[in-house]
């Protein structure tokens, strides 16, 4: 079973506590019915599905309830990092150096 | 397989030598939910609300259990419960915040006894021994939410959600004979 930290409790528990959230960062447009239909395709349906590191949203389901964000390779399934869902997008090669 | 615990009795549902799960008293349940500067509420329950997820906090027979970074459950005798809403309404016009009334949500269930650790790992992920005692938290037991205080070492008060209620405890059931025959 994966650990994973939320940082709202400052915990590290069970994946069992949490459910998955989809990609984190996407960004709803100020102006929704400004968008053509090729732009709110693109912000519906088109995610980036990476091999390696995945920006993705988590929630402490049973647990605090928060959402929250985390970059995990999805290779290794290894979780890079977890940060509270507001903070900017960490640097992938701030994350990745350790792993060198 | 409702019935006892749809009893407002309280009684002792299930019992061996390993441990022992009881049916608590109905009590007043108040879920509140509050961002910003909290501290009028604090001087209005009587009590510091704990800051860090998983602290409890206690006045009198009203305690208060850190769910979330703007949420708490507090318990308290149901006699307390409408002197404690009235007193946050005072305070409500300069800090709007939720209260609200959830007692008839859930029953609770006492687990003590010598193997209580043991029979609560039998639905929890996580380590039960990572909720200190004094403390509490929302986990995930056997695929249900559940609210778990720890009183003592081998003490707990479980908060079951009515309908989850029978798939918890015929769990515990289970648990606590099967503890007992292995004992044996
Ligand atoms: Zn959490």
């Amino acid at each position: 079973m994966l650990l994973i930290h939320c940082p709202y409790c400052e915990e590290t528990l069970p994946e069992a506590e949490f459910t998955y959230a989809g990609q984190a960062h996407v960004i709803r447009p100020e102006d929704p019915s400004g968008q053509s239909d090729d732009q709110w395709q693109e912000f519906l349906f088109i995610r980036a599905n990476p091999k390696g590191p995945h920006y993705e949203r988590w929630r402490h389901f049973h647990g605090c309830g928060r959402f929250f964000n985390a970059v995990r390779d999805t290779v290794s399934d290894k979780f890079l990092t977890t940060y509270k869902a507001g903070a900017p997008r960490p640097d992938l090669s701030s994350l990745t150096e350790g792993l060198k | 397989m409702n019935a006892p615990i749809s009893s407002f009795t309280p009684s002792v549902l299930a019992e061996s030598a390993a441990a022992r799960v009881s049916l608590a008293a109905p009590c007043a349940r108040l879920s509140l939910r509050v961002r910003g500067d909290f501290a009028p509420l604090n001087t209005a329950l009587g009590l510091t609300l704990p800051t860090r997820i998983g602290q409890r906090a206690q006045s009198g027979e009203t305690q208060a259990l850190c769910l979330g970074p703007d949420e708490w459950m507090l318990q308290a005798p149901e006699t307390l419960a409408p002197g404690t809403q009235a007193a946050c309404d005072e305070v409500y016009g300069t800090l709007p915040h939720s209260l609200v009334d959830v007692s008839g949500r859930e029953v609770t269930f006492e687990i003590s006894g010598p193997r209580a650790v043991d029979l609560l790992t039998l639905g929890m992920p996580r380590n039960p021994d990572s909720i200190a005692v004094g403390e509490g938290r929302r986990i995930n037991f056997d695929g249900v939410t559940v609210l778990l205080w720890r009183d003592g070492e081998s003490a707990f008060r479980m908060d079951v959600w009515h309908s989850f209620a029978p798939h918890v405890l015929h769990l515990l059931e289970t648990g606590v004979r099967e503890l007992a025959a292995e004992a044996a």
